[in-house]
């Protein structure tokens, strides 16, 4: 704990207009933040802002934000630092590190912190805490979080001669839909009706196709997974029917990067991507579009995405109390929504969209409600013990999948014995 | 003829080499909407850069890299001169064998041993200063290899002249091998500051706040693709960034062959 | 006088030395040591394991199709680059028009930042509105190519990103070479009458030899080290098809945290780099020519 001049004074020179003597006597309690965003961003200017505003209601605890760069980076750096001794007391880090975080014996739950209860760890949607709660306890504070939504191109669908302001309901209109959008001149593509991205984390948005399949992808303890569950298989056979049998979707793999680029450059009529594209789309697409909701397939589903507030076991009992008092703080209402508005990201809470500043937004651009009215059939993100290795198992086969190298069935097999070999320690 | 050809194939090369910079020009100055699209009519704007310079605090950053290139580099030229003189000219029990544990750096890449030499630093109690993220670096084995190899090409006569006259080891170092390996120095120099300032696993790692963190930390922010690649804004950071390179070395370019000249003609 | 000399070498050579031996040799034994035991976690201390890490990495088909990978990569990546930068030393140490102008244009991917321009190459592989599509369009009448979303293309593009990237650093030596090669020599080869392959052949190429071979120590080096594009591109996808030793390190280490499997196949790696160095260092010096 280091006290700097800066706090000092300013606590000393309130000193005399505080009633409460306990508050001289206390040093201020320090926490250092770690947040997933590279520094210097939007983001960081508005959580640089929170901190202040927080150490100006709590005069003896200062936040020591420290941005990282990506959640890759911010995981990187908090286990390397904490292998060095120097761990952060507190961190935005992906929901689905929880069983890493666990297994380091790095974090501790929230329901142990001074200050922390349960109908403030009830507050949130049910969905965004499905990734915190394990064995019985909440690990973990949604705080950044997202979904999958579709974007689609209302001119393509005009001129498709389909409705402009619906979207696809389910499966079969999806791909009738797609076939209507995709354009050819001679033997080449123009326009594609759908595009679903493929590279880096394609599970995230294959998981909303098993959702849709009505299939789990693990159990809540982390420990085991269904890649080999025939409706998963099933799922796999629509994506890769998308584009190697209807050719409605573009072939390989699609680059995630650049997916909001083709539908902007109308080479995809309607993409699949996060809820935090929102302000993007909005700023940059030369043509009305629309959000919404997936398509079902025997039920709607997508899962959720982003990162949660962790706090380390490092942190002292003041600096827990603190960081407790901090994340409530993050998390009241009128915060939350303030947050969802300026970032695109989901509001945590039901009452952050009853605030006012919130209506009033959903009522400018109801397209932003769309993810939250998503969020009674989101399904927590695919997250087990040895989470990286597990998810890379079903990521390879993805790929194979869907570069054509390997059918759907036998693609799902490999890799449940895989992942089964991977969790074979936890089971 | 085949001289005609030649050139054009120089040229083609060239033209390819060049074409990202290019790209990147043209994206910088032109609405994102332009980024992808080439249209000699496109509006001109300056916005890009803007947005580029507010997203992360520039201004430090480049002090921070200036900084860090400047000590890497002058450690590396006082270190590595002195190894690879010693290197190439004394005759010494093991000079092999040592010559060998210093080739052993070119070969293990720091990136490999981020979590030890972290812990070394948390030990050193570096962590989060400009002097960690160069320390690593400043005994150099290529540019103790590339000396080496320098100084092993300068005539041993011009050597025995400056002894005979009565010179000291470090005089002859000084007077005699120093100046000839100049063109050495340029290249390496040069390729010394780009590495450093391009540099960005290890920076990342070792510092924690604005106050020591180099350019390429600040780039980082528009290498995030969470929300899609914004290529103008990239390219305007990325010309922003590297342009005191690239004007170093445009300026610098005159200068850097003429001390090849000199050096070829001796 | 021999003593003086020794004793000259070792002050000479001792600050060097330190940082050496701290930076780099200490914390590369640290992993060897570190390979031979298990990864440590919370409730269960890294306990002494063998070659148990080295079975484990034996039985990973990943880590096999890296090597693979990686393999290619290096037998590509290592002749067209030092070819090309050799070729580009030779253009604008000539009498070619705009050399100076070349030079630059040659010089500039050393000067660029990978984390930033990997995503400009992203727009130049993008499948139809990118750069290269819309060449091979206007060129050859092809149809939309996804370079780094298929397998068969993944890796090439990541050896044409390297290749562009390293090039013209190493022009950069055998620039400083051909310039300090005496231009009598040449003017005596001329006189006699040699045509300019044969110059090239009899007099520049074998007076580049020290620098070749030093460019290819660094080649081959820079086949193993130089993946930070394949990181920001394809992450060592689709299905692995990118995937090389260094990234894949990298994924044991820093996404795995499977410290002792990264620090085995650390090992692997250093073992392949001492085994072509040595060689490279033995075999070519031997017959390399001092002036």
């Amino acid at each position: 704990m280091s006290l700097t001049r800066r706090t000092a004074l300013a606590t000393l020179a309130s000193a005399p207009f505080l009633a409460a003597p306990a508050v001289q006597a206390q040093a201020p309690v320090e926490i250092t933040f770690n947040y997933p965003v590279a520094v210097g961003g939007p983001i960081t200017k508005l959580i640089d802002g929170y901190a202040e505003a927080f150490s100006r209601e709590n005069p003896g605890i200062r936040i020591k934000p420290v941005y990282a760069g990506s959640y890759q980076d911010t995981l990187t750096k908090t286990l390397t630092s904490m292998r060095g001794g120097d761990a952060p007391q507190m961190a935005c880090l992906l929901a689905v590190d929880i069983f890493t975080l666990i297994d380091e014996e790095a974090i501790v739950a929230w329901d142990d912190l001074p200050g922390s209860d349960a109908p403030w760890l009830d507050s949130f949607y049910p969905s965004f805490l499905e990734n915190s709660r394990t064995a019985g306890k909440t690990w973990g504070i949604p705080f950044q979080r997202s979904t999958i939504v579709q974007f689609w191109n209302k001119e393509a669908f005009s001129a498709a001669g389909l409705d402009a302001d619906k979207a696809p309901q389910d499966w079969a209109e999806q791909l009738a839909f797609a076939q209507k959008l995709t354009k050819r001149e001679g033997g080449q593509v123009t326009q594609w009706g759908l595009q679903i991205p493929s590279s880096g984390f394609p599970y995230w948005l294959f998981q909303a196709l098993t959702t849709q399949n009505d299939v789990r992808l693990m159990n809540a303890e982390g420990t085991r997974v269904a890649y080999s569950d025939p409706k998963v298989a099933e799922a796999l056979q629509y994506w890769m029917d998308l584009s190697q049998k209807h050719m409605v979707h573009p072939p390989g793999i699609v680059e995630w990067g650049t997916t909001p680029r083709d539908f902007f450059e109308r080479k995809t009529a309607i993409m699949w991507t996060t809820t935090g594209n929102l302000t993007n789309v909005r700023r940059n697409a030369p043509f009305p579009f629309g959000v919404a909701k997936l398509p079902a397939g025997r039920r709607r589903g997508s899962p959720t995405g982003g990162g949660n507030l962790y706090v380390f076991k490092s942190a002292s009992p003041a600096q827990r109390e603190a960081a407790a008092k901090f994340a409530r703080f993050l998390t009241t209402p009128d915060r939350a929504a303030n947050w969802g508005i300026e970032t695109g990201y989901v509001a945590v809470t039901p009452a952050a969209w009853e605030t006012s500043a919130m209506r009033a937004y959903v009522a400018d651009f109801p397209a932003a409600a769309e993810a939250r009215d998503q969020l009674p059939d989101a399904v927590a993100e695919l997250s087990t013990h040895e989470n990286q290795r597990v998810t890379k198992a079903l990521n390879d086969q993805l790929q194979a999948a869907l570069t054509g190298r390997k059918a759907a069935v036998p693609a799902m097999a490999d890799a449940q014995a895989e992942a089964t070999r991977i969790l074979r320690p936890y089971n | 003829m085949s001289r005609t050809l030649e050139t054009l194939a120089a040229w083609l090369l060239g033209l390819l080499w060049i074409a990202p910079l290019a790209y990147a020009l043209w994206a910088a100055v032109h609405p994102s909407m332009y980024a992808t699209r080439f249209d000699l009519l496109a509006p001109l704007t300056f916005d890009n850069f803007t947005a580029a310079w507010a997203a992360a605090p520039f201004g430090r950053y480049f002090l921070n890299t200036f900084l860090l290139v400047t000590s890497v580099l002058a450690a590396q030229l006082v270190l590595c001169t002195l190894a690879g003189f010693a290197f190439a000219r004394a005759k010494f029990p093991g000079s092999g064998l040592l010559f060998g544990l210093v080739l052993l750096q070119l070969m293990i890449l720091p990136d490999v041993l981020l979590v030890e030499n972290y812990r070394t630093m948390r030990a050193l109690g570096l962590v989060d200063t400009i002097l960690a993220i160069g320390l690593p670096y400043m005994a150099s084995a290529f540019g103790i290899f590339l000396l080496r190899q320098t100084f092993k090409q300068v005539p041993k006569e011009l050597d025995d002249a400056a002894r005979v006259e009565g010179c000291g080891t470090f005089r002859i170092l000084m007077r005699v091998y120093v100046p000839l390996a100049r063109p050495t120095y340029l290249a390496y120099g040069l390729t010394s500051v780009s590495f450093h300032w391009n540099n960005f696993l290890w920076p990342l790692v070792i510092t924690n706040t604005v106050e020591t963190r180099p350019l390429t930390v600040g780039l980082s922010v528009f290498a995030s693709t969470d929300q899609g690649i914004d290529w103008s804004i990239i390219s305007a950071a990325t010309l922003m960034t590297s342009a005191p390179l690239l004007l170093g070395f445009l300026l610098f370019q005159r200068q850097f062959v003429q001390s090849f000249m000199r050096a070829g003609i001796r | 006088m021999k003593d003086r000399t020794t004793l000259h070498a070792w002050l000479m050579l001792s600050p060097a030395l330190l940082l050496l031996v701290a930076f780099t040799h200490y914390p590369a034994v640290a992993t060897l040591w570190h390979a031979l035991f298990s990864t440590p976690r919370a409730n269960r201390p890294a306990r002494f394991v063998g070659l148990d890490n080295f079975r484990f990495l034996a039985e990973d088909p990943i880590f096999w199709q890296a090597l693979w990978n990686n393999l290619v990569y290096a037998v590509a990546t290592i002749p067209i680059s030092v070819g090309l930068a050799l070729l580009m030393a030779l253009w604008v140490n000539g009498k070619l028009k705009g050399r100076t102008a070349l030079r630059m244009a040659y010089f500039t991917p050393t000067v660029l930042p990978m984390i930033a321009v990997a995503n400009l190459w992203l727009f130049f592989f993008t499948p139809d509105y990118g750069l290269l599509d819309r060449a091979t369009q206007f060129l050859f009448g092809w149809g939309p190519t996804n370079w780094l979303g298929s397998h068969e293309t993944a890796l090439g593009a990541m050896i044409v990103v390297a290749v562009w990237k390293e090039a013209g650093f190493f022009m950069i030596f055998y620039l400083a070479a051909l310039q300090a090669i005496p231009p009598v020599l040449l003017e005596a080869a001329a006189v006699e009458g040699a045509s300019r392959a044969r110059i090239l052949w009899r007099v520049v190429l074998p007076l580049l030899g020290p620098t070749t071979l030093f460019i290819l120590v660094n080649a081959v080096i820079n086949a193993f080290r130089l993946v930070d594009h394949i990181i920001v591109m394809t992450r060592g996808g689709p299905d692995n098809a990118t995937a090389l030793l260094l990234t894949y390190i990298y994924e044991l280490g820093f996404r795995f945290w499977d410290t002792a499997s990264a620090s085995a196949m650390t090992v692997v790696l250093l073992a392949i780099l001492a085994t072509v160095a040595a060689v490279q260092f033995l075999v070519v010096e031997r017959r390399t020519h001092y002036q």
